[in-house]
């Protein structure tokens, strides 16, 4: 558009400290994968592995951060139909991994394009909104409800629950934002309440086996150690373990010696909390809040709907990500799969993430474009 | 631009409801830091013991059982490496998945290992489930490990007796302790799947034998398999026992019954140790420490033969007239007769209405008592039981050991029956019938002894009447010390009777050998004494002996001592169902007694006692 001139004035203050503290969690991330996976005797352990993807998240991160926003959401629409054909070709194509089909594999890596669905997802709704002034009903929620269906339900159909759960939180929370009027969000919730009985049977129906058994492992993770509640079980004794100071690096007995499964994955957050204590998990949380707290204020200074809506998306998908990761390993929610973002092991949720993030500071930085 | 502003609007609206996620954020984190508050600080005591618990597994380090050992130190029992096959509990993810495939891995049968898995105990200590795997069985399972999450080989010391079948009954067997015996406070200190000795020696020893179970901790991943180990306890292994019985003696004395059903006991009599204690039929104790299975079981226990029953110290016999050695003594103490004393037998005593009959039929006409004694005369002891009354034969009987326990060494030892009128009103609730005298005065009717009693008995009579209790173990050693504990003779009783009464019997009983009814224990090599018996099974004998079924036979009888002039061996031989004492039992003892002569010819008194301890004459003869 008009632009390039005014904003090309390089790294301040604002955007060293936000790369700081992403790289100081993507660091805290690789230790912890370290502690759980150092002995494991392979050429390229896990560690090794992640630092690579951090690299890649990194390229992914400039190219985000370096581009023009705009002229990415111009590219929401076609993107989300990839994602979606993506998505059925895992259905049918893709790697089964316990139970759930997610994977492409691509030579000795897998791609799991349900990541970065929600990515795409987060792009392709501020678009919607952006693009014209949406009112009414029909244009506020239903649209972009049948515009999220979709994605939902073959995420759903893999099954993936904790990316199905994302997919909504996104979807609910830019809803929230874009604002409804006080009336419109009574009725939904009315809505909600009154179908919840018939959804809930539809739900708990479609719902796997061992999808099931976590839930009901949640309620009473106790009544099974060794069976299904055992992954909740072990986490909570992991985080429980730690107790004040911690264990120490290596020192946590939990995840060194695979009590607990997933250690340098969904429960990564579980072997910092073992290793480091509650005053590691309290300075990781710190952290965390603080990234999410100069997000907020990118949000704050955006100079225009499509920016801020991307900003608001990325945020609400972080926030919800780290409070359930945290929260399941805890023992506060079901465990659903969602990995910690930046910490655990992954490639396409690692490379999604630090798109997103550079989305984000992209949003900081084109926000004189307007002028 | 209009659409631009309205843009703007929403987008003012928008930034002001940040104020929204800032909130939520700020309350969501906070709920957060609650709960690791609390899983960390308020419950981290509680949650670090569960992580220690996930890690550490305590294994119970069986101790070795103490050596048996003969008296010449010949190796009896000992313990040999082995495989046992344990399953940590905890580590088990899919039980009923384990089960099938241990049954299918090791051929077991499915039902039992789930017993073993699923019996009653603490979940913390690991399951035997199999002992004594092969080689190709261990190799098998630590081959497929990784499938097995909790399954664990140990190597461990397995009872073994070198010697097979030899001594089995005194020896004994080990098993598993059984819930029954956990309960008892003597085993309070074991553990479902301890070894304790079950049977003879191994079990009445067992508290020296046993030795003291160690401990180790071992960490484990979440796959049970050992990561460190910390030994937190060395076991202690157990006393090694040094036997009194000569294990060339006790092979011989087997050998003498041989397919026959009996016993045979040899004691020195100076110190009341038992030489060779020999009953047959036996078993093989290597069997039975091993696991059986129910139906293994029951065929043992189901047996005709009995062979799990020791005949020397559990099996009751009417003496026959090995008692007569006793009623001699008692005669001649309470002047019932003198040596000279002479009574007539015509082959049959009349009492009341009935004829009580001699052996000899025709009778052995005038005999005095050491005639009596030589030719085993019946009518003669019709006659000075009669006189005597049963009160006084039993308070003699009981003199000389019988009625009660010989307080021999080995678990569950049989009294048998000293009768007497309080005796009948008490076993039968029937008043004593006179005529029931009489067939006690030859050891018939309600008497019955055990083998060992009667070796105790003849000991006595050799040993001038002191009885030594009869003992198994010589010596204990402490295994950790090295310390040899020798355990002294017991002398038990003095028979209180006149000092000529015992020599005169004893130069009777060699007229037995020399002249009487057991000349066929006549030996060229020593002199030798002894007494025949023949315990009926039968009143009604009729035709000769070869004609009777074998299992209406008569017990065959014979106890002797040797040399008659200073005895050092005194023998009981038992013959289930082969008829005459002097014709079946008494080349039985003389070929034991020749045995022990001769392995004790150069140098007569103890042979290889030096060589038994590893320090010292730790002989423990120290009566010689």
């Amino acid at each position: 558009m008009i632009d390039h001139v005014i904003n090309s004035r390089g790294f301040d203050n604002f955007d060293f400290r936000f790369i700081g503290l992403i790289f100081v969690i993507l660091g805290v991330g690789v230790l912890s994968i370290y502690s759980v996976t150092h002995d494991q005797g392979v050429a390229f352990p896990f560690y090794v592995r992640q630092i690579v993807w951090i690299l890649l998240g990194t390229v992914a991160f400039l190219v985000m951060w370096l581009s023009d926003y705009h002229r990415i959401a111009r590219l929401a629409y076609p993107a989300y139909a990839i994602i979606l054909i993506l998505l059925a070709v895992v259905l049918f194509e893709g790697k089964s991994s316990r139970g759930a089909q997610r994977w492409i594999p691509m030579g000795p890596f897998a791609f799991q394009p349900s990541e970065f669905a929600k990515l795409v997802l987060i792009l392709t709704l501020a678009h919607y909104y952006s693009k014209a002034p949406r009112v009414g009903w029909l244009q506020r929620v239903v649209l972009p409800g049948l515009l999220v269906m979709p994605g939902l339900l073959l995420i759903l159909k893999q099954p993936d629950l904790g990316s199905g759960l994302s997919f909504l939180a996104v979807y609910a929370a830019m809803l929230l934002m874009v604002g409804m009027r006080s009336k419109a969000l009574g009725v939904i919730l009315l809505f909600s309440l009154m179908l919840f009985p018939f959804a809930w049977e539809m739900m708990w129906g479609s719902l796997h086996d061992y999808q099931r058994q976590r839930i009901m492992a949640f309620v009473d993770p106790a009544y099974d150690p060794g069976g299904k509640g055992y992954h909740a079980l072990q986490s909570r004794i992991a985080i429980g373990a730690g107790e004040l100071t911690g264990k120490g690096l290596y020192g946590g007995t939990q995840s060194q010696l695979k009590f607990l499964p997933e250690g340098h994955t969904d429960f990564v957050f579980s072997v910092f909390a073992e290793e480091w204590g509650f005053l590691g998990v309290l300075a990781l949380l710190v952290l965390f809040v603080a990234l999410i707290w100069l997000s907020l204020e990118i949000v704050a200074r955006a100079k225009d709907q499509l920016g801020a809506l991307l900003a608001v998306g990325i945020i609400c998908m972080l926030c919800f990500c780290v409070v359930v990761n945290i929260g399941m390993t805890a023992g506060m929610f079901p465990i659903v799969g969602i990995p910690l973002p930046l910490m655990s092991y992954g490639g396409s949720a690692t490379i999604m993430t630090m798109a997103s993030l550079g989305l984000l500071l992209n949003v900081k930085r084109r926000r004189l474009s307007f002028f | 631009m209009a659409t631009l502003g309205l843009h703007d609007s929403e987008l003012g609206e928008l930034q002001r409801r940040l104020i929204i996620l800032r909130v939520g954020l700020l309350l969501v984190v906070a709920l957060l830091g609650l709960r690791l508050w609390h899983l960390q600080i308020r419950e981290g005591p509680y949650y670090r013991d569960l992580s220690e618990n996930n890690r550490t597994r305590s294994v119970i380090m069986e101790p070795a059982r103490g050596l048996i050992y003969d008296r010449n130190g010949i190796l009896l029992a000992n313990n040999v490496p082995s495989f046992t096959l344990y399953v940590s509990l905890e580590d088990v993810k899919d039980r009923d998945l384990l089960i099938d495939q241990l049954s299918n891995l090791l051929g077991l049968d499915v039902e039992l290992v789930r017993k073993k898995l699923t019996a009653r105990g603490s979940k913390q200590l690991p399951r035997k489930v199999k002992d004594r795997l092969t080689l190709r069985e261990a190799t098998l399972v630590e081959s497929h490990r990784l499938d097995l999450p909790g399954v664990m080989v140990q190597v461990e010391s397995q009872r073994n007796y070198p010697g097979g079948v030899m001594a089995a009954h005194l020896l004994g067997y080990v098993g598993e302790v059984s819930p029954e015996q956990l309960e008892k406070p003597e085993f309070a200190e074991l553990h479902q799947g301890s070894i304790v000795g079950q049977y003879g020696v191994e079990k009445y020893f067992d508290r020296l034998v046993r030795g003291l179970a160690g401990q180790k901790s071992v960490e484990v991943d979440a796959l049970g398999h050992e990561k460190r180990t910390v030994v937190v306890e060395q076991p202690h292994a157990g006393d090694n026992l040094y036997l009194t019985i000569d294990a060339r003696l006790q092979k011989v004395a087997e050998h003498l019954l041989g397919e026959e059903s009996g016993a045979i006991v040899a004691l020195d009599p100076r110190t009341g140790d038992v030489l060779a204690m020999a009953s047959r039929p036996g078993f093989d104790p290597n069997i039975l420490s091993r696991e059986l299975t129910p139906k293994q079981w029951a065929e043992i226990v189901q047996d005709e033969g009995r062979p799990l029953n020791n005949r020397a110290s559990q099996g009751q016999y009417p003496p026959g007239s090995v008692f007569k050695v006793m009623m001699a003594a008692a005669a001649l103490q309470t002047n019932t007769v003198t040596p000279s004393t002479s009574i007539h037998c015509n082959g049959g005593y009349q009492f009341g209405r009935r004829l009580y009959h001699d052996w000899k039929a025709g009778g052995h006409g005038s005999v005095d008592l050491r005639h009596a004694l030589v030719q085993s005369c019946d009518v003669y002891f019709y006659t000075v039981g009669q006189r005597m009354g049963i009160e006084t034969m039993a308070s003699f009987a009981h003199q000389f050991g019988l009625g009660e326990e010989t307080g021999i060494e080995l678990p569950s030892e049989r009294i048998g029956i000293v009768p007497s009128a309080a005796w009948k009103q008490k076993a039968k609730n029937e008043a004593w019938l006179p005529g029931e005298t009489i067939s006690a005065s030859i050891g018939q009717g309600y008497v019955n002894v055990t083998p060992l009693q009667m070796a105790s008995l003849i000991g006595t009579v050799a040993n001038d009447g002191v009885t030594f209790r009869p003992r198994l173990v010589q010596a204990v050693m402490d295994r950790a010390t090295g310390e040899v504990q020798k355990r002294p003779a017991v002398p038990k009783r003095t028979l209180k009777l006149r000092p000529e009464i015992l020599p005169l019997i004893r130069e009777a009983l060699a007229g037995v050998v020399k002249e009487g009814t057991a000349t066929r224990a006549k030996s060229a090599l020593v002199t030798i004494a002894g007494k025949t018996g023949t315990a009926q099974m039968t009143a009604l004998r009729t035709g000769p002996e070869k004609d009777i079924p074998k299992k209406f036979r008569d017990h065959a009888w014979f106890v002797a001592f040797a040399p008659v002039e200073a005895p050092t061996i005194a023998v009981a031989v038992l013959g289930e169902h082969m008829g005459h004492g002097g014709s079946a039992s008494a080349p039985l003892a003389k070929e034991l007694i020749e045995t022990y002569v001769k392995l004790n010819l150069p140098a007569p008194s103890n042979v290889a006692d030096g060589a038994v301890m590893p320090k010292g004459d730790a002989g423990g003869q120290g009566t010689r």
